[in-house]
């Protein structure tokens, strides 16, 4: 033990012996990069056989090798260490209390930032310069975050895997896009139907499924989620087929001041504002953030309902559930419908802020990405689903932004090519590091004396 | 005492089938109100089967399942339930991941929740241990701690009739004593009706008013508790060197 504890750094990281690690490391690097990387043969016009010297490139990934190691000896071992020596001591019910009251804070936090993030990011870049980064990064997240949210409830709490959720988000998206061009109705009168709608096919998915469990589910989902998108394509008379539909109409403000730069009571116009269509991002902005707040606010009231509480029980055990008197047909049924119908919000906002659709949105890849952000999340747990979405959608938004890594490796790098590889990169380390999730805690909904945190001791799974 | 009382549960020539092989081979059990009864048999011989075909899941091919006098043989599971037979199946069958209050609530939902505070207490007095462990999750409980919830969940419903499938399995001599004491408990305090079934014989029939001895999906004994206690034959084949 104490020469354990002499050759762990005590006041803060042994900054020489990272650097002296880092060197070594770069040096090795180079040794090995500089003839696999830094010497190219090539032939040229005359067909003879020239090398090209390439030392500069392999010098630089030496030393982000280098780099690498140095974080690595001086931040993240040291911290890794401090932090198994830390969760092996007991932890305290009263260090339980603060860790849930700070998670509270930070949770409250996190919402006041976002409600003030467009006006943050305005008064930072400017009216125009803000397009990209509440539109690409803030609207899109959103969106994900609340697909997330809805197929939580699918996944999470009633357990059941469903790997078509897409296609509830065509259908909302197709339903206002159709309806909206056709019969001229406003947003804010689709929006349900759209969800109604959606809610009805996750009913007609159900019912046919409900005696499938498990991989089996999973199948069927999928190929349901398939022959929406088909009919899409191969329907033209109904949906245009592969070219799509476009020209939706926008969202209005309540119908009170529009965002069609030809309407007179545009928004830009009727304020004498700098006409940019950074206004109409920012509304969206608040509006997805609205809807997806309303997704995890329903979703924590029914948890907390009879038919909550059974879409957990369903997931641990049906058969104790039939015992109980709990319908489990009515059960998944609703779990299947009240999912699709946020899917359905979803689709109808996504089809009002693109203007257009087309079966491309709504390949099996967009099922796969929220499958994966529930299961990174930690199933059930609504702030793990949140972090997973900024993690994978933000994370793959900000891959475009590496442009400036052309430099280093060439012209003819781009990140965005990477992005599939980093993904499933990322999920493995997720994976490995927390299998069970971001937050993989979960709430209990009741409480019959107090709410009180229960020591980590006693709610890790366990064996009788 | 037997004679007078009412019939509760009514079993008559009842045949299960999985797929092809026949597993109940035509069983009358007779339950009557206010009576603890216990089925015992060998592994195998179809006593969790009859159970589950009380309740629905498997349904019976042939025979009939009159409960307080309305017919349920062809009832779904879970309206079968909802007719106050609460079941505590074999395994447990606990939900791991909600804790032991949720656990409990979730088989107090199908009836009136104004009884349920008085309902729980109830539990803590029969299984204090339930109690100390409301807010942990039911997974991390002991076995014997698990089987406790088990029961308690199934009292939640208000039961008029509890079927227990192998309480006992797997659990050391004192906490069976601990659940069996229960059992008699509730059944003379509330005139609780009780079918239970049981591999530990000894216990369950000293515990028990009536049982039956089931073979290969056919009822070959029935009698008091201790007439087959004391019958040579049961004392053989289920008694002798597994006796505690």
């Amino acid at each position: 033990m104490s020469t354990q504890a002499k050759s762990l750094p005590q006041g803060g990281p042994d900054f020489g012996q990272a650097l002296k690690d880092g060197v070594i490391v770069a040096i090795i690097a180079f040794a090995l990069l500089g003839p696999l990387v830094g010497l190219r043969t090539d032939q040229n016009m005359a067909n003879e056989l020239i090398i090209q010297n390439r030392l500069g490139l392999a010098a630089i990934l030496s030393a982000i090798v280098g780099a690498g190691r140095f974080l690595l000896s001086a931040f993240v071992y040291p911290w890794l260490t401090a932090r198994g020596r830390k969760t092996k001591a007991a932890v305290t019910l009263a260090e339980l209390e603060t860790r849930a009251t700070r998670a509270r804070h930070l949770s409250i936090g996190g919402l006041a930032f976002l409600f003030v993030y467009p006006v943050l990011i305005i008064s930072l870049v400017g009216v125009q310069g803000s397009i990209k980064w509440v539109d690409n990064f803030g609207v899109q997240i959103l969106i994900y975050v609340m697909l997330g949210w809805g197929l939580n409830i699918v996944i999470g709490l009633a357990g059941l895997l469903d790997l078509g959720y897409v296609a509830f988000y065509a259908v909302g998206a197709y339903s206002y896009a159709l309806l909206a061009i056709n019969f001229h109705l406003s947003f804010w009168v689709l929006l349900p139907v759209a969800g109604i709608l959606a809610a009805f096919w996750g009913l007609i998915l159900g019912f046919p499924v409900l005696r499938l469990r498990g991989d089996y589910l999973a199948i069927v989902t999928l190929a349901f989620g398939e022959i929406i998108r088909l009919v899409l394509i191969n329907w033209k008379a109904f949906s245009g087929g592969s070219a799509g539909i476009s020209s939706i109409p926008k969202v209005t403000l309540f119908g009170l001041y529009s965002f069609d730069v030809s309407a007179p009571n545009n928004f830009a116009k009727v304020f004498h504002l700098a006409a940019s269509s950074a206004y109409y991002k920012v509304f969206l902005y608040y509006l997805i953030l609205l809807l997806a707040l309303l997704t995890a606010f329903v979703t924590m009231r029914l948890r907390r309902l009879p038919i909550g509480r059974a879409w957990e029980a369903l997931r641990e055990d049906e058969v104790a559930c039939r015992s109980l008197g709990i319908n489990t047909t009515n059960t998944k049924l609703t779990a299947f419908a009240i999912g699709a119908m946020f899917g359905g919000f979803a689709g109808s906002f996504f089809a009002a802020r693109q203007g257009f659709v087309s079966p491309e949105s709504f390949i099996f890849m967009e099922s796969a990405v929220i499958v994966a952000i529930v299961v990174l999340g930690g199933m059930g747990s609504m702030i793990g689903v949140a972090l997973a979405a900024v993690a994978m959608i933000g994370g793959t938004e900000l891959l475009r932004e590496l442009s400036f890594l052309k430099a280093v490796f060439g012209n003819d790098f781009n990140p965005d090519q990477y992005r599939m590889l980093l993904f499933g990169l990322a999920m493995v380390i997720i994976m490995v590091w927390k299998p069970r999730g971001f937050v993989s805690v979960r709430q209990p909904t009741a409480f019959l004396f107090r709410r009180k945190t229960v020591s980590g001791d006693l709610v890790k799974e366990g064996h009788g | 005492m037997t004679e007078a009382a009412k019939p509760l549960l009514t079993v008559r020539g009842v045949r299960t089938y999985y797929g092809n092989i026949i597993a109940l081979k035509g069983v009358d059990v007779d339950v009557a109100q206010g009576e603890i009864v216990t089925l015992i048999g060998a592994n195998g011989a179809g006593k969790s089967t009859l159970m589950m075909t009380i309740c629905g899941n498997p349904r019976a091919r042939d025979g009939s399942i009159v409960y307080d006098g309305q017919d349920i043989t062809r009832l779904p599971t879970h309206d079968i339930a909802r007719l106050r037979i609460a079941q505590s199946p074999e395994g447990r069958r606990i939900f791991p991941r909600m804790t032991v209050l949720e656990n409990l609530q979730m088989g107090a939902s199908i009836d009136n929740l104004e009884f349920f505070d008085t309902d729980i207490q109830y539990m803590f007095d029969l299984f204090p241990r339930l109690k100390e462990r409301l807010h942990q999750r039911g997974g991390t409980l002991s076995g014997g701690e698990q089987q406790m919830l088990a029961i308690a969940r199934a009292l939640m419903a208000r039961p008029k009739l509890l079927m227990l499938d192998e309480p006992s399995l797997g659990l050391a001599p004192l906490i069976v004593k601990q659940i069996f004491d229960a059992i008699r408990e509730l059944n003379r305090r509330d005139g609780l009706t009780v079918f239970l079934v049981e591999q530990n014989a000894f216990h369950a029939l000293k515990l028990a008013h009536r049982g039956y001895v089931m073979v290969n999906g056919v009822i070959t004994m029935s009698g008091s508790g201790r007439e087959l206690l004391e019958n040579p034959e049961v004392r053989a084949a289920y008694l002798e060197g597994g006796a505690h």
